[in-house]
């Protein structure tokens, strides 16, 4: 079922500069060339019948309900599959047309359940209203003939054209009954997701719509996107929660709080209950599409184990105490207070969410700035992207990506190094797969056979299948390449780029250690392909970088995004759509994270505390005076902790105790503090290492802003209250009061508008421009008043471009005979990081645990089987898991993902990290698998701790109840 | 904190700059580096370890932190 709200106009918009003018039924339209004469006659308000037909798909004409009349032409045309033509005058009401309508209606009924009002899709059914429209009456044939609808037939015996419901799938259930054949799943599953996992089945009459080789949904390869769900013009595809709850009656436009994608969504609302999200057809980085995630993965905000009231505990081995909001604010500030004025002002931190909003990250280091005194605030971006804003600001002079994801429409080489976006950008994803089923090129950079690789329609021209931890080696042999074979854009470079950086770069580039063929043995990677994918990058036309956590959580992740940015910058591939270097940012408010000030040692807009202009600009809206040292990073605080210098810590919506490496080290350090203040939706793996549990409030709860991977800040909108009582902006406001420093925003948009007059690049943004243009790009500013979609039009933010050194050191995380296999790490689809979020809902029916990638060779030789419990031990620790054999693996390269807490992924994962940034090195960690049959001891006393902190959680409950 | 950490962190700095054919800059370099983004607190421990001889610090590293500024204790 389409939108409720959204007007359906029948086929794509054309993008024709060339107006066509022509009469339909006697009115004069003037439309872009290309487009059909049923949107044209749509856009002027008039509405052809159609059923096959949507905009979300390209004209398919098999319904033979949208016929027209043209004058001078012979017959009677489908509007949706004939395009306009000068001229033209259409007549699109005749008794001829409606008398052949209402024989096609006639047709369908005839095989279609006439069970309307009990239907889900009742009050939005295309079917029913097409029957309304063409008038049909009667049904001269019948319904005892040959159907699809009834499982029996009228003689008793079975039907053999019945096929029952599916409801394999957790989120839609799947009634062939009600289908009509019109092919809009099947070709929402080719051209909107592009994983082909439907198909029509038979021919004529027998002709039936089935997922894979007529699997049961769930077991196919369908990936639950919902496009098909959405497309469907009757309910034989629907959400179980419209089947369940009826249809909606309002709608709120908000943006999706899983991936750095920021997908717009449709909240169908009945009161505060939401009935389903249907992505945002004028979402500007969607386009009407949406994943798992986003669309269905939604019931984690109303789950049961959601906390919602404020508790404290002097002791983590307490129980909690139930208190009001007001106790916990004031036993926050008089912890914080006594713990500053005990061990010193520095003694106390926080950590900024890239969950949460621009408006509450802001706050939060606000409060941290302003309200304790030091610039001890970093955010989980430590652990991901830092590298990101380190390299592009060094080389490019802005911390961000450089195009909007519409871009990559014009691009003619995808580079994906270190990114795996079908699953972790899968919205993004789907673009890129469309854009490489029309001829783009593709390279692919990556340890592991990613499915990009090859999918349907798609085949990497190059795949690059690197060993871990050589991404640098790997940028500067294609750099070698591209400077010794004369392929440099010279006059780019010239215009654009410091000349002494670029000489210095040529030459260190050049040198032969960094050819090919000497670099094979290094990198694994074969020198021909090396040198094909490095000419084809730079002589390919438009070329694109796109890259991910696979560039960034290494020793030398920084350096990594300087070769891409070098790369770019040789190739003169800056400053117009089609090229640049693309981070794809794994949570959705990272990039608004970083550029809300987040780091301890820039304020908002990426500007160092020790710059005294910027500096005296926040002492004076702030009324205070701010210190012009960087405070402490997250793995500092963690240090600090450890040497008793660093005592409270105040964790806006982070799970450090899962997602930051070396998990024995974090809890070590998070036992050492006196005030560990977790605010969170639910009492995560860090809460039971707290103090003070603050419940916050899901992106459903609140009004804010998200910043995607593009820089587009999109409205979050509040669809119901939240569920404790504030908006996580309130309660840090409400600390910050506590704590004597005066906060008092009445609304997020109040919030923004501070940002906007203390941050150059934010200076245009506002609620109103936004809720106005949809969405903005920043830099908005009087220069750029509607925003940015491209970054370094006619010359880099610093000016001219700077080309880094990028010295290949290999990381000191070797391979040796206690260690012999590199472990690296990744997502899968159907969860979202720490799993917070997924794990609460029926996406664990896709993905239970985690499991350990191993290729056939390794696995042999260990003697481990397809699902046999293997230990995974590193110099760091140990933990066990159930062994996946995969030939996506290269020999000597394992891998898991980190969706399970239990799991201990970050047990294993070292305390190394990029050299400029403190970014771990997840990537790689020298491992030793073995067979075992027991958990590990971390994994014991793991669950032993968990058990623990949740009899005293309930505990608490228990108490609450009896007061 | 952990000095073992802090001297690696500081070789890792170090250790990228190295490649810098101009020495003066590499130091400046990672000098620079140190002071724009390490906690007042954490620099003042290298010197202080330097000072003291500062075993295991490249020399490159050595050298930069040899003159580096950290602000007097009351200030920060």
């Amino acid at each position: 079922m389409l939108s409720i709200v959204e007007i359906d106009y029948g086929t794509p918009k054309a993008t024709s500069e060339t107006i066509v003018e022509l009469e339909i039924d006697g009115r004069t339209v003037h439309v872009p060339e290309g487009t059909s004469v049923m949107r044209a006659a749509a856009q002027a308000g008039i509405s052809i019948p159609k059923l096959c037909a949507t905009e979300m798909l390209e004209a398919f004409g098999s319904c033979r309900l949208c016929l027209v009349e043209i004058e001078g032409r012979k017959g009677y045309p489908a509007s949706c599959t004939t395009p306009v033509a000068a001229g033209m005058k259409i007549s699109t009401q005749t008794p001829k047309l409606a008398e052949i309508r209402r024989g096609v209606i006639e047709l369908y009924i005839s095989d279609h359940p006439l069970d309307c009002l009990t239907c889900p899709a009742n009050g939005h059914c295309e079917l029913q209203d097409m029957a309304g429209v063409v008038g049909l009456r009667e049904v001269r044939y019948g319904y005892d003939g040959a159907n699809h609808v009834y499982p029996k037939t009228k003689g008793g015996g079975e039907n053999p054209l019945f096929v029952a419901k599916d409801e394999s799938n957790p989120y839609f259930s799947f009634d062939p009954s009600k289908c009509i054949v019109c092919s809009r799943c099947v070709r929402a599953c080719d051209e909107v997701q592009g994983t082909f996992a439907l198909t029509i089945q038979g021919s004529g009459f027998e002709s039936k719509v089935a997922a894979s080789q007529n699997n049961a949904f769930l077991d196919s390869e369908c990936v639950s996107c919902g496009a098909c769900v959405q497309a469907c013009p009757t309910a034989t595809l629907s959400e179980k929660s419209l089947i369940d709850k009826g249809q909606a009656e309002h709608t709120v436009t908000t943006t999706c709080a899983y991936c750095g994608v920021g997908c717009s969504f449709r909240a169908e609302m009945k009161g505060e209950e939401i009935v389903r999200m249907v992505p945002n057809k004028d979402g500007h980085a969607n386009h009407g599409h949406s994943c798992v995630k986003g669309r269905f993965a939604i019931g984690y905000a109303t789950h049961p184990d959601r906390i919602n009231t404020p508790m404290i505990r002097a002791k983590i081995s307490d129980p909690w105490r139930v208190v009001s909001w007001d106790e916990a604010f004031a036993h926050v500030a008089s912890e914080f207070k006594r713990l500053q004025a005990t061990y010193g002002k520095h003694a106390v931190g926080g950590i900024t969410s890239s969950r949460c909003t621009n408006e509450e990250t802001y706050l939060v280091q606000k409060l941290v700035r302003a309200g304790f005194g030091n610039n001890n605030v970093d955010t989980c971006a430590r652990v991901c992207h830092s590298p990101t804003g380190y390299g592009l600001k060094t080389t490019l002079g802005e911390s961000a990506g450089t195009q909007d994801f519409d871009s990559i429409e014009q691009t003619d080489v995808v580079l994906v190094i270190g990114a795996n976006p079908t699953d972790a950008h899968p919205v993004f994803g789907s673009q890129m797969k469309q854009r490489l089923r029309a001829g783009a090129k593709l390279i692919v950079i990556d340890p592991r056979r990613i499915d990009l690789v090859r999918t349907p329609h798609v085949h990497a021209d190059y795949h690059l299948k690197l060993k871990p931890g050589t991404n640098v080696a790997v940028l500067n042999t294609l750099a070698h390449v591209i400077v010794t074979e004369g392929l440099v854009d010279e006059a780019f470079v010239a215009l654009r780029c410091e000349p002494e950086a670029f000489a210095k770069w040529r030459v260190f580039v050049a040198q032969d250690k960094y050819s090919p063929e000497a670099m094979e043995a290094e990198t694994g990677v074969a020198a021909a392909l090396m040198r094909g994918a490095a000419r084809l990058y730079a002589t390919g036309g438009n070329g694109a970088i796109y890259y991910g956590l696979g560039v960034t959580e290494h020793a030398q992740g920084s350096t990594g995004v300087m070769g891409i940015a070098n790369l770019a910058m040789a190739t003169g591939n800056f400053g117009r759509e089609g090229v640049g270097v693309n981070p794809l940012r794994g949570q959705n408010n990272v990039q608004g994270s970083c550029d809300m000030g987040s780091f301890p040692n820039e304020f908002p807009g990426y500007r160092h505390v020790g710059d005294d202009a910027v500096r005296h600009s926040f002492e004076q809206a702030w009324g205070v005076s701010l210190l012009g040292e960087p405070g402490l990073r997250i793995p500092n605080m963690f240090e600090a902790a450890l040497d008793g210098s660093f005592k409270g810590l105040y964790i806006e919506g982070e799970d450090i105790a899962q997602s930051d490496p070396d998990t024995q080290h974090v809890t070590a350090a998070l036992s050492a503090m006196e005030c560990i203040v977790v605010q969170d939706l639910f009492f995560n793996e860090t809460a039971k290492y707290a103090h003070v549990f603050l419940p916050g409030s899901s992106f459903l709860e609140k009004d804010g802003t998200f910043t995607n991977a593009e820089r587009r800040i999109s409205r979050v909108r509040k669809v119901m209250a939240p569920k404790a009582g504030y908006a996580d902006w309130e309660i840090t406001q409400k600390l910050a009061q506590a704590m004597g420093y005066p906060m008092n925003y009445g609304h997020a948009s109040q919030i923004m508008d501070e940002i906007a007059r203390l941050t150059p690049t934010f200076h245009g943004v506002s609620f109103e421009k936004i809720d106005r243009l949809g969405s903005i790009q920043w830099p908005c500013n009087e220069e750029h008043p509607q925003g940015t979609p491209v970054l370094h039009v006619d010359e880099f933010v610093r000016g001219k471009g700077r080309f880094m050194l990028t010295e290949y050191v290999p990381t000191s995380e070797k391979v040796n005979a206690e260690h012999p296999l590199i472990l690296t790490t990744g997502r899968i689809l159907s969860q979202y990081n720490g799993g917070t979020q997924t794990r609460r809902t029926a996406n664990v029916m896709w993905y239970d645990e985690d499991r350990l990638e191993i290729h056939p060779h390794d696995a042999e030789e260990r003697g481990v089987t397809d699902g046999d419990w293997v230990g995974i031990r590193s110099r760091s620790g140990d933990t066990v898991l159930r062994a996946m054999i995969s030939e996506r693996m290269q020999p000597g390269v394992v891998y898991t993902t980190f969706h399970f807490p239990g799991s201990g992924a970050n047990v294993i994962t070292t305390e190394n990290s990029d050299w400029a940034t403190n970014c771990p090195e997840y990537k790689v960690t020298a491992v030793q698998v073995t067979r075992v049959t027991q958990p590990s001891e971390w994994q014991k006393r793991y669950r032993a701790f968990s058990d623990e902190q949740q009899a005293l959680l309930d505990q608490s409950v228990d108490t609450l109840g009896q007061a | 904190m952990n000095i073992e950490r802090l001297v690696t962190m500081a070789n890792d700095i170090a250790t990228y700059f190295a490649v810098e054919p101009n020495h003066a800059a590499a130091v400046d370099g990672v000098r620079d580096h140190l002071t724009r983004f390490w906690d007042p607190v954490m620099r003042r421990q290298l010197k202080d370890y330097f000072a003291q001889g500062g075993e295991g610090l490249l020399p490159l590293a050595n050298e930069a932190v040899d003159g580096l500024s950290v602000p007097p204790v009351a200030t920060v």
